[in-house]
Order: C-alpha cells, then sequence, then structure tokens
C-alpha cells in the first residue's frame, strides 16, 4: 500500500511541475503587461518602466525566470502580488480560508444529497420517483452555476429578503470581525448553488452503479432469503458502491474549484475565486500564476487522498497486500 | 412485438429530429437577425414581459427576446465548432493511443492526467487571455479543456476491442491492420463517439457563457448569454427579474435539447437497449 502512494505521490510532484511550467509560460505568451498592471491608473515614463521591469526581474528571458520562480516556490515564496502589495502566498492562504468552508460544506452537502438521491431513484427505479429525480437531475445539470446563484439571490434576497445579497459579513465590518451566526447567514446561498450543481453527476452515477447491484445475483440470493431492498442497500448495496463514489466524490474537486469561482463571484463572496478573476482581470501574473498552481495542487491532493482511501476501502487491495 | 420496436425507434427518431428542428431554427434566426431587432429605444425600456416584448425590455430598451435568441445562436455556434474540432482531435489522439501499445498510452494517460489537473476554469481563462479574448479565445479555451474525456473514451473502447475475440481471430487469419481497423474496430467506436460529441455540446456552451459571464469570454457588445447576464448581475436588486431568469430558461433548454439528442441517440445505437 505505501509503495503504491508513494509512486503516485511522485507521479503527482512531477505532474504539478508540468503544470507550473505550462502555466508560466502561457501567461508568459499573453498580451498581459506586468508593468502596465503594476503602474495601473499611474502615468510613469519610459525610464520609471525600465526601472519597475528592472525592480521585478521582467527584463530576464522567460526560461531564467521560470527556474527562479520555481526555486523560490520550492522556498515557499510565490512572489508578491501586484494588486494587494502582498506576497502571493499570504493572499491566497486568507482568501482560501473563507473559500475553505464554502467548498467544504458544499462537497460535504453535494456528496450526502447525491447518494441519497440516487440510492432512492434506483430502488425505486421507473417509477414516479425514480421519474422525478432524473428530471431533477438533467435540469441541474444543464443550468450553469451562475446563474443558479442568481435565480436564489432574485427569491431569497430580492424577494423574501432572508438572506443577505453578497459578501461574507454585513457592510462595514470586517470578516474576522463578523459573528459566528452572521457568517454562517452569508454563507448558506454560496453554499446552496455551489452544491446543487454537483449533485447531478453523483445522483446519476450513483444510481447506475446502485442499478447494477441491485440486478446483481448475489442481490437476488439476498431478497430471496427474506431481506427487504432497504435492508439489502444498508447491509451490502452501499459497501459495493463506495469505490466508484469515492472516485467521483474526489475527482469532482476539480469543478468544485471552477465553481467556487462563478459562485463566489455572483455572491461577491470575497474568498479565492473572486481573487482569482480579479488577479486575472487586472493582469497581476505573480498572484494568477499562485492560484493556479494552488488550484492545481488542491485537484492533485484530492486524486492522492482518493487513491490512498482506494487502497483502504477495498479489501482486495487490502487483503491482497497483507497476502503478498 | 415488432410493431412495438417499431414504435420505440419512431418515437426516438422522432424526438431526435424535433430537438434538432428546434436547435436549427433558433440558430438560423439569431444568425440572419439583423441588429434592429434589438436596437436601443428609450421610449421602451425596462418593460415586463408582455405580447409585444416577450421577455420584456432592458435598461436600453433593447427587445430581450430578441437579444437572447442572437446569444443563443451565438453559443450553439461556438458550441459547434468548438465540439467539432475537439472531438475530430480526441478521435486522433484516442486512436493514436489505443493502437500504439504501452509506451503510447502512458503518454497520452500522462497528458490527460495534465490537463485534467487544472481545474478547467483556471485553464479556459488563462487560454482565454492568451488569445486575447473574444470568440476565439473561447472556442480555443474549451478545445484544449475538453479533448481529454472524449480521447479517453476512445482509447478505452479501442482498447478493449484489441484484446476481443474476434480481433485476436481476425489478426491470425492473416488479416492486415488497415481491414481489422476499419472493418472491426471502427464500427464500434464511431457510434460511441456521436454520443460523446453530441453530449460534449452541452459542456461546451455553458464553459462559454461562464467565462464570458466572468469577463473573460466574448466582448460586451455582442449579445451573448453570458453577457446578457452578468449585464443582469446589477439590475438584480432593482426588481428586474425577467432579464435574468427568461434568457437564463432558454439557455437551459437548448442545452437539455442537446443532451436529449444525446441519450436519445445512445439508446438508438446501443445494441443493449435498442431492442428494448
Amino acid at each position: 500500500m505505501w509503495k503504491t502512494i508513494f509512486l503516485n505521490a511522485v507521479k503527482m510532484l512531477f505532474l504539478l511541475l508540468a503544470v507550473s511550467f505550462i502555466t508560466f509560460m502561457l501567461v508568459e505568451l499573453s498580451p498581459i503587461d506586468a508593468v502596465s498592471a503594476y503602474i495601473g491608473e499611474n502615468s510613469a515614463t519610459d525610464a520609471q518602466r525600465e526601472q519597475i521591469a528592472e525592480y521585478w526581474g521582467l527584463n530576464q528571458p522567460p526560461l531564467t525566470r521560470y527556474l527562479k520562480w520555481i526555486s523560490n516556490l520550492l522556498h515557499g515564496d510565490m512572489g508578491t502580488s501586484m494588486i494587494y502589495r502582498q506576497p502571493v502566498i499570504k493572499v491566497i492562504s486568507e482568501h482560501f480560508k473563507l473559500s475553505f468552508w464554502l467548498m467544504l460544506f458544499s462537497w460535504i452537502l453535494s456528496g450526502i444529497l447525491g447518494l441519497l438521491l440516487g440510492v432512492t431513484a434506483s430502488v425505486y427505479r421507473e417509477s414516479v420517483i425514480d421519474k422525478i429525480i432524473k428530471i431533477y437531475c438533467l435540469a441541474l445539470e444543464s443550468s450553469p452555476a451562475f446563474w443558479i446563484g442568481m435565480i436564489l439571490l432574485l427569491i431569497f434576497s430580492v424577494r423574501l429578503q432572508i438572506f443577505p445579497m453578497g459578501l461574507a459579513s454585513p457592510v462595514g465590518t470586517a470578516v474576522t470581525d463578523a459573528t459566528l451566526g452572521e457568517r454562517v447567514q452569508h454563507m448558506i446561498l454560496p453554499v446552496t448553488a455551489l452544491s446543487l450543481t454537483g449533485i447531478s453527476k453523483i445522483t446519476l452515477q450513483t444510481r447506475e452503479k446502485m442499478n447494477q447491484v441491485l440486478e446483481s445475483d448475489y442481490a437476488l440470493f439476498a431478497r430471496t432469503r427474506g431481506e427487504t431492498i432497504w435492508q439489502f442497500v444498508f447491509r451490502h448495496g452501499l459497501r459495493n458502491i463506495l469505490l466508484p463514489f469515492i472516485t467521483l466524490q474526489f475527482g469532482a474537486l476539480s469543478e468544485l474549484f471552477g465553481g467556487s469561482v462563478l459562485a463566489e463571484t455572483v455572491f461577491t463572496y470575497p474568498g479565492l475565486g473572486n481573487t482569482t478573476v480579479q488577479s486575472a482581470l487586472k493582469g497581476d501574473i505573480p498572484l494568477f500564476l499562485g492560484i493556479a498552481v494552488f488550484s492545481a495542487l488542491f485537484v492533485f491532493i484530492g486524486n492522492l487522498t482518493a487513491n490512498i482511501l482506494y487502497a483502504v476501502a477495498d479489501p482486495r487491495i487490502r487483503e491482497g497486500e497483507r497476502n503478498s | 412485438m415488432i410493431k412495438k420496436l417499431q414504435n420505440r425507434r419512431l418515437q426516438t427518431i422522432l424526438i431526435i429530429i424535433f430537438s434538432v428542428l428546434v436547435i436549427g431554427v433558433i440558430t438560423v434566426t439569431g444568425m440572419t437577425m439583423s441588429s434592429d431587432a434589438y436596437a436601443t429605444s428609450f421610449e421602451n425600456k425596462n418593460l415586463p414581459p408582455s405580447s409585444a416584448h416577450l421577455f420584456g425590455t432592458d435598461w436600453m430598451g433593447r427587445d430581450m427576446f430578441m437579444r437572447t435568441i442572437k446569444g443563443l445562436s451565438t453559443s450553439i455556434y461556438i458550441g459547434l465548432a468548438a465540439s467539432g474540432v475537439t472531438s475530430i482531435i480526441a478521435l486522433f489522439l484516442g486512436i493514436i493511443a489505443g493502437m500504439s501499445g504501452k509506451h503510447g498510452s502512458a503518454v497520452f494517460n500522462w497528458f490527460v492526467d495534465l490537463f485534467m489537473g487544472i481545474p478547467h476554469l483556471i485553464l479556459l481563462i488563462l487560454i482565454s487571455i492568451l488569445l486575447g479574448k473574444g470568440t476565439k479565445g473561447v472556442t480555443v479555451g474549451v478545445i484544449v479543456t475538453h479533448w481529454c474525456t472524449l480521447g479517453r473514451i476512445v482509447q478505452a473502447e479501442i482498447l478493449s476491442l484489441k484484446n476481443s475475440q474476434y480481433v485476436q481471430a481476425s489478426e491470425k487469419l492473416g488479416k492486415s491492420k488497415l481491414w481489422i481497423a476499419c472493418r472491426h474496430i471502427l464500427p464500434h467506436v464511431v457510434p460511441q463517439f456521436i454520443v460523446g460529441l453530441v453530449l460534449m455540446f452541452p459542456h461546451a456552451i455553458m464553459h462559454e457563457s461562464s467565462v464570458t459571464f466572468l469577463g473573460f469570454g466574448l466582448p460586451p457588445e455582442q449579445p451573448a448569454i453570458g453577457i446578457i447576464l452578468s449585464e443582469s448581475m446589477k439590475y438584480l436588486t432593482t426588481g428586474m427579474w425577467w432579464l435574468a431568469v427568461l434568457p437564463g430558461i432558454s439557455l437551459l433548454l437548448i442545452v437539455i435539447l442537446f443532451e436529449v439528442i444525446g441519450n436519445q441517440l445512445r439508446l438508438l445505437i446501443d445494441p443493449y437497449s435498442v431492442q428494448e
């Protein structure tokens, strides 16, 4: 088991390195001018521009800068954000703290609800319940995350005025000063929007897998022994769909990150997603690069965890290691 | 029995034809529409939906129904272009990976892992900026992020076919590789490929509108669903609900139509369900 994990980790390290190289080169080729981004609204003479380029090391060839950037990165230094005028690491960690809770709650919520709906649809296959769940999933799968967010805002903030329009804390209070209740209140709509978009995929896949399990011979045997269908689901069914569920749930992390960018933009939630958009719009290259690498790290850690859980959860791998 | 079978087939085909027709009509109407249809007219601004303006008008008096149709046709056009190119790339790479043995597969898988590793939205934003935003940036962005899934389907299908008994038998009978590829492998890959292609449209369209919504896609003067929705964000609090709701529902319907076509096609060409 440890060997598998180690090999996976090494593979992921190489992938991350490749990701960082590709993103760096893509940004390098893009028309974003780092010097202009730094100057922003102010005007500068050519001499000043050269000075700035010199200061940030922008006049060196791309490959040299990449190597320097990557070696700094390994020392934990990702450069300085041009719009926040703070170290990129600090900007990312501050904003990720807010996004983390948002993503965690949506991730758990969509996992549980998706599993529940999928199993229910499968147990009552071809019935009205199944059809309703299927149509519901089709509609959710087909609507963009940001639009769901806008509809939620329209209903709950504009019409019913139960939830605030956006941000992570009441206007005028810093997030760190807001009470837990206020923060939860500001989080409910974004979490709902984000989890809704993830549910349909998990539901449909769970339904599919559960259908296969329910059609199997051992299901038939269990049923003839007198187990009710729900008894069977809890005793055998869930165990048998556990592995695909793990893959699916951890594989959803990449979409979760993308979804959080959209949801945070709609709800003006000051998390990492919002920062991503700002950094890209304003041409803050160090910050955007940092976020891109961070998001890839996030996805890879998710995959690695899934692989480890796989080894723990799958008796064939677990026992196979012990016997060999 | 036979009658029933025909009914099922007929039903499926009718559903497909109907969906294609609806999409086709919207695309053609949008493409041929002159910009007068959604011109600004300040006498008619901020009108709720009525029989004259089905989707109401916005703060510049533009007819939202016409703008939505135009935007949908742009989205469908980009979706078609992106999925078309993506599927050809995916088919090509998938076939190479499937046929080239162990090392080819390893290289292919590594690249797929690489592209799956970066959240698609981030990569899309990056590529869109790189190509100066606009239609080109979005289309290329969608292509770069979407080839992996379909490529993997093609590769997996080929790998499993290559090891199947009848292909091995055919090899032992002395048939050439090309003959086997054309006669045995392609007929199985093509249906999977077509379904995958159709089911890619919804993804392409949704990604296009998302990137545009964030401000990295199509330019603001072009009527696109993403633009319409991001503009309506500013008017959410004013109670002008129709600006956000109706164009969004139209997009939803188009995406659902594509998914319906894909699923019905799958039923039609999958040997397991075609006899049901």
